[in-house]
């Protein structure tokens, strides 16, 4: 579904560059759920943006459905890939009505029937009518994000790009969301990536997974290779024992390297 | 329908249809507005001035634009409420008359100015590169005169009349606003909201329209309303400098003028408009003030 090849994002002028991606190429399969984890800067979330066509400076090339994608992206191309981002109170437009935010994708691509589409995909992530003509400021940060992800498939999308969906929800939402996420990737059969920085909902949500630190790719492992414990490279091993919980004994045994 | 009352129905949580949703929204503003007493008494200023616009034929009790010589500069009476001034006119019906003026102004000002800055602020701000350096850079050069004196000289070159002030009025007016449009539109053009609506495939002009400007015109409409006492005070400014309305027609500024040969001997005939202009500046001030606590996007 996705695939990435020597990809690199350099933020800033020269003098002061920073060397946000680095060379990374990694394969997502279709109907797949990919994470990509990592500590904060590590560069995951800017490789969701170069996908998502929200940066335009990156190098390298990006396949995506079997066709390279440039720089400017077509309107074609946001009926195969959404996303869905990370602050819910910052993602919806604060003077528009849910309705708005579900119709304005329809009317852009002219498809018919809107409002059947937008009851459906409010009836999908489980918010009923009485929620369709309300504010964001109206809502809770989970009816926020249920929100935002259905605008990510009012359009019907293959591709859902997934930016740390659940950080910044309270942790009984969290679980309910992740919930949501899988079902509609059960029942729709969509391939997601998902970039965040707690293994937890990576091994809860994805197949395969890949480790990033300062930029680049540091492994590729399965769920079943996190489940056993079983990631290769130290950095990923320290990450893992880090979502365990805090223990003095693990920190201390944490290397810089 | 009939079972809830209205206001239950406009404060709904769960609004039926996008119009009970903007009412809701228009009515909680209401509220806030409400519960200002100064923002009140403004609208209060406002709505009489609008009313003597309205009615001025029916409330004025003697003709504004010509007077009997015999009545020259007679003082306040009951039969001339403000005095005469020195061609016999009643000088209170020429206020009431010259409302329509000052409304005339304002109003023409308020909707050519604030939606040229809107478009000249968000295009600047949302395009970046060349496109914001060249409209900024106009907009300073017109920032850089002071207003009256730029009036002065658009109204001086177009010639005198009511059209010819409120057009140089309005030339000197927008730059504020394109600045504050610009600066919204910096702060909005890098959130997550604009990013998803590009993900939704959205062009530039429904970004601009639909999704940036509305974040602007809130703070807009605050600025317009602190303006308008200033755009009258210009307005009166021109009139006083014989470059606005054209003589027998009433406006504040030129009864101002008219009446400064006078000023120590008829007091009235100067007094009376410099209060009123006074008044509806300082209510323009009060609605400019309390809008902004509802509708300043920092506060909610």
């Amino acid at each position: 579904m996705i695939e990435i090849q020597d990809l690199s994002v350099i933020f800033g002028e020269a003098g002061q560059r920073v060397v946000a991606v680095d060379g990374v190429s990694l394969r997502v399969l279709p109907g797949e759920s990919f994470g990509l984890v990592g500590e904060s800067g590590s560069g995951k979330s800017t490789i969701l943006r170069a996908v998502a066509g929200l940066i335009d400076h990156w190098g390298g090339s990006i396949r995506i459905d079997g066709h390279p994608v440039g720089r400017k992206r077509s309107r074609d191309f946001y009926r195969l890939v959404q996303m869905v981002f990370q602050d819910p109170f910052g993602s919806l437009h604060p003077k528009h009505t849910v309705d708005r935010i579900l119709s304005e994708p329809l009317i852009i691509h002219g498809l018919d029937d809107a409002e059947a589409r937008v009851r459906a995909a409010l009836d999908q992530v489980q918010l009923g009518p009485s929620f369709r003509f309300r504010y964001p400021h109206q809502l809770s940060g989970g009816q926020r994000q249920r929100v935002a992800i259905a605008r990510a498939l009012i359009l019907s999308p293959r591709l859902i790009l997934l930016d740390e969906p659940t950080s910044a929800l309270d942790v009984s939402i969290q679980a309910e969301i992740l919930n949501l996420l899988d079902d509609i990737r059960r029942d729709l059969g969509v391939t997601y990536l998902l970039v965040s920085h707690d293994l937890g909902v990576v091994a809860h949500m994805c197949d395969r997974l890949a480790v990033m630190r300062q930029g680049a790719l540091v492994e590729v492992a399965s769920q079943g290779d996190l489940a056993a414990g079983a990631l290769r490279e130290p950095y990923s091993q320290q990450l893992m024992l880090a979502s365990k919980g805090y223990d003095r004994a693990v920190v201390n045994s944490f290397t810089d390297t | 329908m009939t079972t809830i009352s209205w206001r239950d129905w406009l404060l709904s949580d769960t609004p039926d249809s996008r119009w009970q949703a903007r009412l809701g929204r228009f009515y909680l503003g209401w509220l806030t507005f409400a519960r200002n007493p100064l923002g009140m008494l403004g609208l209060a200023i406002l709505i009489v001035l609008v009313l003597c616009a309205l009615f001025a034929p029916w409330i004025a009790p003697h003709n504004p634009i010509s007077g009997e010589l015999g009545d020259r500069l007679l003082p306040p009476s009951g039969e001339f409420w403000l005095g005469t001034d020195q061609q016999g006119r009643d000088i209170f019906s020429r206020i009431i008359y010259g409302a329509r003026t000052t409304l005339f102004i304002i109003g023409l000002v308020a909707v050519t100015a604030a939606p040229i800055g809107l478009l000249i602020g968000t295009t600047a701000g949302f395009l970046g590169g060349w496109v914001e350096s060249v409209l900024m850079r106009l907009t300073d050069a017109f920032l850089a005169f002071p207003k009256l004196i730029l009036a002065l000289a658009f109204a001086a070159a177009l010639g005198p009349g009511l059209e010819n002030a409120v057009l140089a009025i309005a030339l000197t007016a927008w730059p504020p606003y394109a600045r504050i449009a610009r600066a919204e539109t910096l702060a909005v053009r890098n959130s997550d909201y604009l990013a998803a609506a590009r993900m939704t495939g959205a062009g530039p002009l429904r970004l601009l329209i639909g999704h940036i400007m509305p974040m602007c015109i809130p703070s807009l409409i605050v600025r317009v309303s602190l303006d308008m006492a200033g755009i009258i005070l210009i307005a009166a400014g021109l009139g006083f400098l014989g470059l606005g309305v054209a003589p027998p027609q009433p406006e504040w500024g030129a009864m101002v003028s008219e009446g400064r040969e006078q000023i120590l001997d008829q007091w009235w005939v100067c007094t009376y408009p410099g209060i009123a202009i006074c008044i509806v500046s300082l209510g323009f001030n009060l609605i400019g003030d309390s809008l902004r606590d509802v509708l300043d996007p920092r506060g909610s």
